[in-house]
Parts: C-alpha cells; sequence; structure tokens
C-alpha cells in the first residue's frame, strides 16, 4: 500500500517544482539572477515586492483584476440563479435548445471573440472599464453557472417549493429567504468556479483594457516583454497572483472532492 | 416533474440579454466580415464565399490547424491515463486526502499568463532550475528559443502541469461515488486488481472521464495564453496553434476576412467535436 | 457448508476500548450447525452488521475467534474462506452480461469452462434467469439484479456460508414476498449454511429456522420463531417481535409475589432465587404478550379492571387497548369489538406471565 502512495507524492512534488522556482526567483537580485545559477536565493531581498506595493501601476494591477472578478462572480450568479431555477422547476418552448446554446458558449474559442469584442465593448463606450472585462467574462461563466446551478437545484425537491406558497409566502421572499440557503454549496461552487475562470483568464481582459482597468496579468505581460526584463520583480508578481487562488481554493477544500462532481455527475 | 411554465422565460431573460449580446452580436460581426472584403474607411464589398476558400487552401492554415491537432492529441493521450493514474492512487479516505486535493488543485487557479512565465523562468537555459539542470547536469542541449522539439516538449509538459490535475480531480470525484460494497463483493469473488479496475471502476467513471475529456478538449483545442507567453508562437512558427494564428491574423494584421473567415471554421470545428461529446453524455444518461 | 462457531468474540472501532459501551460487539459465543437457515434479527446499529462483515472477513474482530469446522479463520481474507455476501443493494458487473456475471467467480479461481457452464445454467435456472443470460447485467430490473448477487454466491459448490445483508431493502414490496419465498425454496435445494440479516421480522421469521435476536451489540436471545414468540428471553424480543408487542408492565416482588397495581399476578413458575432474595436489586416488569391477554369476566382468577380506550377491528382478530390505572394494556381478541369507555375486565394466562429483571427473564418455568 505504501508504494502507492509514492505516486501522488511524486505528482505533487512535479506541481511544486516551478512554483518553488518562481518564489525562489522572487526573493532574487536581477544580478543573482542574470549572474549565473542558484538553487537557493545567495542574497535574500524583498526588494522585487516592495516595488510591488509601492508602485501604483503594479498594485493597481491587482486590485483592477480583482475587481472585475468579484463583478463578473456576482453578475453571473445573480442571472443565473433564475435562470437555473426556470431550467430546473419548468419546461418551457424552447428549454432544451436554449440550455444546449448556452454550453456551446462555453466551448468558443476565446481568440474569435477577441477583436470583435474589441470593436462592440468600444462601441458600447466602455472600453477599459472593469465593467467591460466582467461582462466579456460573462460568455463563458454565465453558461457554467447555470449548468453547476441547475444540477444543485434539482436536488432540491418541488415540495419544498410547495409547501412556502401554500404557507403564504411571495415568490421573491420564497427564492430569497428558503431556496437560496437550501442550495449554499452549489453556489458556493458556481462561484468558485466563475472567480477561477475569470482570474486566469488573459486574452479577453486584455483585449477590453488599456489603461484604467488593466488586470495584473497585462502589467506582468508589459514587462517580461522588453528584453533584459527583471526577472525578479516579474517573478514577485507570479507569486503574488497565485496567493488569491490557494486563499478560495482553501476556503472551499472540503468541497473540492464533492464539488467537482459539478452536482450531476 | 417540471411544470408547463411559459412564463420561465423571464427568470431567463438576463442570462439570455447577457449572453446574447457578448455571443450573438460578435458572432454576426464576424460573418458580416467573413463574406466581405474592406479596403478602409467602412467600404464592404461582397465576397461570397471566397476568404472561407482562401482560408481553408491556406498552407499557414493548415499547418496552424494540423499543429494544433498534433497538441491536442497528445495531451490527452497524456493526461486523461495520467489523471486517472494519479486518482486511483490517492486514498479514499483519511486526513490527507484534502491536504492533496488543494495542493493539486493550485495550477488550476493560477492566471494563465503567470503559468507560461513560470514555465519561461522554469526553463531558461543557463538560469532556470530545469534549463540548467537538462543542460549541464544531463548535457543534454536544451533551449526553447532555438530548438522546435524542445519548444514543443516544453509546452506539452507545461499543459500536463497545468491541466492534469483537472483529470485528477473530475475522476477521484467518481472514484469515491462508488460504494465499499463494490469492492467487497469483488474481494469475495477472488477479482484481481486489474479486474476490479476494468469491472467496477472504469465503467462506473464512464461519465466523470466524459466530462473531463470534453473539457480537456474544448480547453486544449482553443488554448492561446500559456503557449503565447512562453514560447511566442516560436521558433519560427513551430509553436503556432490555432488561436494563436488567429490573433495575428485579426489583432495583428487586421486581415478581417480571414480573420473571420478562420474564426467561424475554427468555431465549427470546436462545436463539432464537442457536440459529438455531449451527445454520446446524455445518450448514456437516458439509457 | 460448515459449522461455524464464535468463540469468545468482541469488536470495538476504536483503537483502545475502555467501557462495555465502546464494544460494537459484546461478548458472544455462539455455534451454528451446518446447512441451517438463521437469521440476524435487530435495529439498526445493534451490530448486526459489524458481526456479518466478521464472519464474511470484510473486518477482523478485535478480540476472540471464529472457526469454521474447527478451523480458525479469523484472520483469512474473504476470498479465502469460501463465503458469499449478498448486499442491500444489488452489486453486480454493469459490463458484463448475466451469464458472465455468473462466471466471474469461478473464472477468477481458475475453473474448466465446461464446468463454468454447467453450473451457471444450473443456478440460472434455479433462480429463474435462463432467459436473460446474454442480456446485459445493467438493463435488468432490481429484484433481477439482486438474483444475479445471490446467483454469484450459490455458483460456487465450495461455499461454506452464505451471508444476506438486509438484501431486499431495495426491493419492491410486491416482488419482495416473491423474493422470500425464493430464498426459502433455495435453501431446501441447496443446504448451504445460511445468514440473514433485517431489522424486518416478517423476513427473519419466514426464513429462519432459528433466530439470533440482538440488540446493542449483544445476543439477546437465540431460538426457533416459535421460541421466540412463546418465551421471550429478553424485553426486548418479546416487544420487538409481534405486533403490537409484549405488553410490559412495572411491578414490585414481594414474599415471591409478582404485584401489579397493588395486585398479585399468577405466573408461569416461580421466581428466580436470587431475585426473591433480594427483590429490589433489578428493575422488574411483567411481561405478557397481548395473545395471551383475553377479556374475561369479573370475579374470575387472575383478572385486572379496566376502561377500553380504543378497540380496532384487523378482520381477523380485534385489537383492544385498555387503561388499568396509568397504564395501558394490549389484548387481541375475537368476536365482538368493544366500544371505548366501556368497563371491561382483563384475563392474564398465568403460563405465558413472566417476571423480567432489567429486561432478562426471571421466572422459571414450572416444573409438569
Amino acid at each position: 500500500m505504501k508504494a502507492r502512495a509514492l505516486v501522488p507524492i511524486i505528482y505533487i512534488l512535479f506541481l511544486l517544482l516551478p512554483i518553488y522556482w518562481l518564489v525562489a526567483m522572487s526573493f532574487k537580485t536581477t544580478n543573482e539572477i542574470l549572474g549565473g545559477f542558484s538553487l537557493f536565493p545567495q542574497t535574500w531581498t524583498i526588494e522585487n515586492y516592495a516595488v510591488i506595493f509601492t508602485d501604483p501601476s503594479w498594485y493597481w494591477g491587482y486590485i483592477n483584476s480583482i475587481g472585475y472578478v468579484s463583478l463578473n462572480t456576482i453578475i453571473s450568479l445573480a442571472a443565473a440563479l433564475p435562470a437555473a431555477y426556470a431550467f430546473s422547476r419548468y419546461r418551457f418552448l424552447g428549454d432544451k435548445h436554449l440550455f444546449f446554446w448556452l454550453l456551446t458558449n462555453r466551448m468558443a474559442p476565446a481568440a474569435v471573440f477577441a477583436l470583435p469584442f474589441f470593436q462592440l465593448y468600444s462601441a458600447v463606450g466602455i472600453f477599459d472599464t472593469h465593467l467591460a472585462v466582467a461582462l466579456a467574462h460573462c460568455l463563458f461563466n454565465i453558461p457554467l453557472a447555470v449548468w453547476i446551478l441547475e444540477g444543485f437545484m434539482s436536488g432540491v425537491p418541488k415540495e419544498l417549493d410547495e409547501t412556502a406558497y401554500v404557507d403564504g409566502y411571495s415568490f421573491p421572499a420564497f427564492f430569497l429567504k428558503i431556496f437560496v440557503p437550501t442550495i449554499k454549496a452549489g453556489i458556493g461552487v458556481a462561484a468558485f468556479f466563475c472567480f477561477m475562470f475569470s482570474w486566469v483568464e488573459l486574452l479577453l481582459a486584455k483585449t477590453l483594457t488599456a489603461v484604467a482597468a488593466k488586470p495584473i496579468a497585462a502589467v506582468m505581460t508589459k514587462t517580461s516583454s522588453s528584453a533584459g526584463f527583471e526577472l525578479g520583480l516579474l517573478a514577485a508578481a507570479g507569486v503574488l497572483t497565485i496567493i488569491p487562488g490557494a486563499i478560495v481554493i482553501y476556503f472551499v477544500r472540503n468541497y473540492i472532492a464533492k464539488g467537482f462532481a459539478l452536482g450531476r455527475v | 416533474m417540471k411544470t408547463l411554465n411559459q412564463k420561465a422565460w423571464f427568470f431567463v431573460l438576463p442570462v439570455l440579454i447577457l449572453v446574447a449580446f457578448n455571443a450573438l452580436v460578435p458572432l454576426m460581426t464576424v460573418v458580416n466580415y467573413s463574406v466581405q472584403e474592406t479596403f478602409g474607411d467602412n467600404l464592404f464589398f461582397w465576397q461570397g464565399l471566397d476568404w472561407f476558400q482562401q482560408v481553408l487552401r491556406s498552407e499557414r492554415f493548415h499547418g496552424a490547424l494540423g499543429r494544433q491537432a498534433l497538441f491536442t492529441i497528445t495531451i490527452l493521450l497524456i493526461e486523461i491515463p495520467l489523471g486517472v493514474a494519479i486518482a486511483l492512487a490517492m486514498p479514499r479516505k483519511g486526513f490527507w486526502v484534502p491536504v492533496c486535493l488543494v495542493l493539486m488543485a493550485l495550477p488550476l487557479l493560477i492566471p494563465w499568463n503567470v503559468v507560461g512565465a513560470m514555465w519561461n523562468i522554469f526553463t531558461l537555459p543557463d538560469i532556470g532550475l530545469a534549463g540548467y539542470t537538462i543542460n549541464e547536469v544531463l548535457g543534454i542541449e536544451y533551449n526553447m528559443t532555438r530548438s522546435p522539439l524542445a519548444a514543443w516538449i516544453t509546452i506539452i509538459v507545461m499543459d500536463v502541469w497545468h491541466w492534469t490535475s483537472l483529470v485528477v480531480l473530475l475522476s477521484y470525484a467518481g472514484i469515491i461515488s462508488i460504494p465499499d460494497a463494490y469492492y467487497q463483493a469483488a474481494k469475495i469473488d477472488g477479482a484481481s486488481n486489474w479486474a476490479v479496475f476494468r469491472y467496477i471502476q472504469l465503467p462506473k467513471m464512464k461519465r466523470v472521464l466524459t466530462i473531463a475529456v470534453l473539457l480537456r478538449f474544448m480547453d486544449s483545442f482553443n488554448i492561446y495564453t500559456e503557449p503565447f507567453v512562453l514560447t511566442g508562437g516560436g521558433p519560427g512558427n513551430s509553436t503556432t496553434l490555432l488561436s494563436i494564428d488567429l490573433v495575428k491574423t485579426a489583432l495583428g494584421q487586421f486581415d478581417l476576412g480571414p480573420a473571420a473567415a478562420m474564426s467561424l471554421i475554427y468555431f465549427a470545428v470546436t462545436l463539432l467535436v464537442s457536440w459529438l461529446f455531449y451527445t454520446i453524455m446524455t445518450k448514456d444518461d437516458a439509457q | 457448508m460448515a459449522e461455524i462457531t464464535l468463540d469468545g468474540l468482541r469488536h470495538s472501532y476504536l483503537p483502545n476500548p475502555k467501557k462495555q459501551s465502546d464494544y460494537a460487539l459484546k461478548q458472544m459465543d455462539l455455534k451454528w450447525s451446518d446447512g441451517g437457515a438463521y437469521a440476524l434479527l435487530g435495529p439498526s446499529g445493534c451490530g448486526k452488521s459489524t458481526l456479518l462483515n466478521i464472519i464474511s472477513g470484510l473486518l477482523i474482530p478485535s478480540e476472540g475467534r471464529i472457526l469454521f469446522n474447527d478451523q480458525d479463520v479469523t484472520s483469512l481474507a474473504p476470498d479465502e474462506r469460501n463465503i458469499a455476501q449478498v448486499f442491500q443493494f444489488p452489486v453486480i458487473y454493469d459490463t458484463m452480461t448475466v451469464y458472465d456475471n455468473l462466471a466471474f467467480p469461478l473464472r477468477n479461481r481458475g475453473i474448466a469452462e465446461d464446468r463454468i457452464e454447467q453450473r451457471v445454467r444450473e443456478i440460472s435456472t434455479m433462480l429463474e434467469l435462463d432467459d436473460m443470460l446474454s442480456q446485459r447485467a445493467s438493463g435488468l430490473t432490481p429484484d433481477n439484479k439482486q438474483k444475479i448477487s445471490m446467483g454469484r454466491g450459490l455458483v460456487r459448490d465450495d461455499v461454506n456460508v452464505i451471508m444476506f445483508d438486509e438484501p431486499l431493502t431495495v426491493i419492491d414490496p410486491l416482488l419482495k414476498w416473491k423474493l422470500r419465498s425464493k430464498l426459502k425454496e433455495l435453501h431446501q435445494k441447496v443446504n448451504v449454511t445460511m445468514i440473514y440479516v433485517t431489522h424486518d421480522q416478517t423476513e427473519a421469521l419466514t426464513f429462519a429456522d432459528q433466530v439470533v435476536v440482538m440488540q446493542e451489540g449483544e445476543v439477546v436471545q437465540v431460538g426457533t420463531p416459535i421460541e421466540l414468540f412463546e418465551r421471550p428471553a429478553h424485553t426486548f424480543v418479546g416487544h420487538f417481535i409481534g405486533s403490537p408487542g409484549m405488553n410490559i408492565l412495572p411491578c414490585e416482588i414481594l414474599d415471591g409475589k409478582a404485584l401489579f397495581n397493588q395486585q398479585a399476578l399468577e405466573l408461569e413458575g416461580p421466581i428466580r432465587a436470587d431475585l426473591a432474595a433480594s427483590p429490589d436489586s433489578a428493575r422488574t416488569e411483567i411481561g405478557i404478550r397481548p395473545e395471551h391477554v383475553s377479556l374475561g369476566k369479573a370475579g374470575d382468577s387472575n383478572t385486572l379492571g379496566g376502561t377500553v380506550r380504543k378497540a380496532v377491528d384487523l378482520g381477523h382478530q380485534n385489537v383492544v387497548e385498555v387503561l388499568v390505572g396509568e397504564h395501558r394494556i394490549n389484548a387481541i381478541t375475537e368476536g365482538d369489538l368493544p366500544a371505548a369507555g366501556d368497563e371491561v375486565t382483563l384475563h392474564f394466562q398465568p403460563e405465558y406471565t413472566r417476571v423480567y429483571a432489567d429486561g432478562w427473564i426471571a421466572t422459571e418455568e414450572a416444573k409438569a
């Protein structure tokens, strides 16, 4: 049995290796990095992190990213909840086709939408805003959120709805006070996936922003495109982007095994 | 049982508006461009299916499509079995399970450009951990910017590093949903480990595996950021995958016509294969 | 086929058990003879599944031994003990045909194909699965799937004992009856020791020759269905078996007599000497089944007066609930149904009236 445990251990070590290297780099000076190879930082420095925390063009990148990711999660969930309820409880004209059409949007290559989005959002006048990226990400996140929520909602018996009506609840009261608390695990899973896909996406986030809402991803690529770039700084920026993700996973750790079943698997 | 209620359309309206705005309007634009030519100043000339023919015949498109297919097939062949194997090797209960799952999920939440940048730093020939080790310690010549083979191997290893955990997590969810009684019955029947895998675990994982293959196919076929940040599509165009080529055509060269035609062909291929998977998945459900 | 002996068996799921309550299975010493049909009956959590898994080898007991025909099998794996087990829900190999499902245990043991064919056809005929042999197992109804589970157990001819862990749980009530009869029929044909675990008394009493009643990890009584009914050794047995269950009334012991409501009642026989000597050493109760309580006339011996609380006509008999003082007593009668509020006299049959101390029977049968 013990030999079997080696497999996940080796895999995790493989996963941690590049991350370790990134962290190590972030604590090295540029001289040390370019001067040669060292497994462990010889001269420890927090200079790179200091730059990020003090230079507005850097830290605003993070704030912008967190901004549009949160905005997207809220919008996606707010729109997906009633829709998922409809799919779960009612039959209506075109319901199956609508559902499938929603899923096809998740399958779309982002590259196909890069130019059209650029033109569309400029035309509407919201280019370079957090709202733009948040809305653009809805294309992928809403179908996913609807799919996940519908799965969880189907697990709640209709009798709950009927009892509430008999008890005299209006629909909004029933939905907010009774139904939503029942599926809060599903909402958590959906919010997790919305956060995840929006946080990691680069192409659309970069295409739709310039200065005001520039995400950290775009700030980083600006740095890396020049020759002789500051690797240590880049590494520090990278490490800081991993932290929000790690925090979120930690919070949902108990649901990972089951939540990944997406409610309907 | 679901009740028939056309008023449900009101519930669906916000979603419909948001997704339609993002999907239909751009797609109409794309379709528009794909059948017209412009020389600027908002003057458009009908081209019919010319752009489509041009794209479908262009060697550049064939190259990108071929590279993309090679990439997707390779990573599917690696990530699916690997992910399943790791999930099978994991303990089904106990303290270490959440620890393992959290650590394994970490790569999935790293912004894609950071993944590319991380692997860039990792594989630099003289100063990256992997680059240095392979070149100096193992004595194998390895330089991503010069050798297409090195670039290919790197983007594949990077993708395996990045996404295998998704397959692991999905497979694991499938495995732990199997009740103990199945394993007990197999023990009593004297079944070997291989028989347990083939007759109990694999059939019960069929649904999660279909989802895993579907997701990995879609996402790897549409991949843009990680390889772009890592190799920029090079050396030359040896790692220019389909999305990278499309973005170059659309945003780099502003060749709206060809880009639009290519977009539609691209989207069509992804849709077709995904639809096939989806049909297989839901057909088994109905059974 | 084997004789099963449990020797000093005890099991705790905790690493360092200290008190009695840490043990899921308290001390048991039992012997089950070859080829018998046994039931393990008890409520949820009483330890019957634990005991079953110890017998089958899926669980190693923390103390004690199990012997199959005098061979110590306590540390042997399930497939080394030649046992078969049928679970609560059908456990079948979905991707295989019914034939392959039944053949699986034999193929794993390297038995020749023509012998396998012979056995599989024998068993499928017994279980009425013949016309489904080439179908994929996953498409069958739950009751047929359970039959396949049973079949996999029966197909091996070296099986010592077949265990059934509440196998009818997911079956439709109508089909439950059919499967139950089929099981009994199978036992008579195959003559293998069968142990049937259930919390349903009807299943236990119709299937088994001998019933082992368990409560909270202890064996409370072992006996034929009739013995359990006529002379429950524990108030739990009296209460659990029979519908409605045994009447249990608090009583006082005074001068070797049992008094309920200050009235002395005649018993089946003398009260156990140690209890008679120190009557306050235990909680004492009188137990009598409603079947042995009838309506009598005031002035008859061994009677109590009371008021009818409710009376139900079940068709073949009536259940009358009578309030005597503060206590409710059920009686089973025939004929005219008394009305609620009526004053009646209850007659207790002495041969079935017993005293229980801390739940355990405390009267001895009268010497004839």
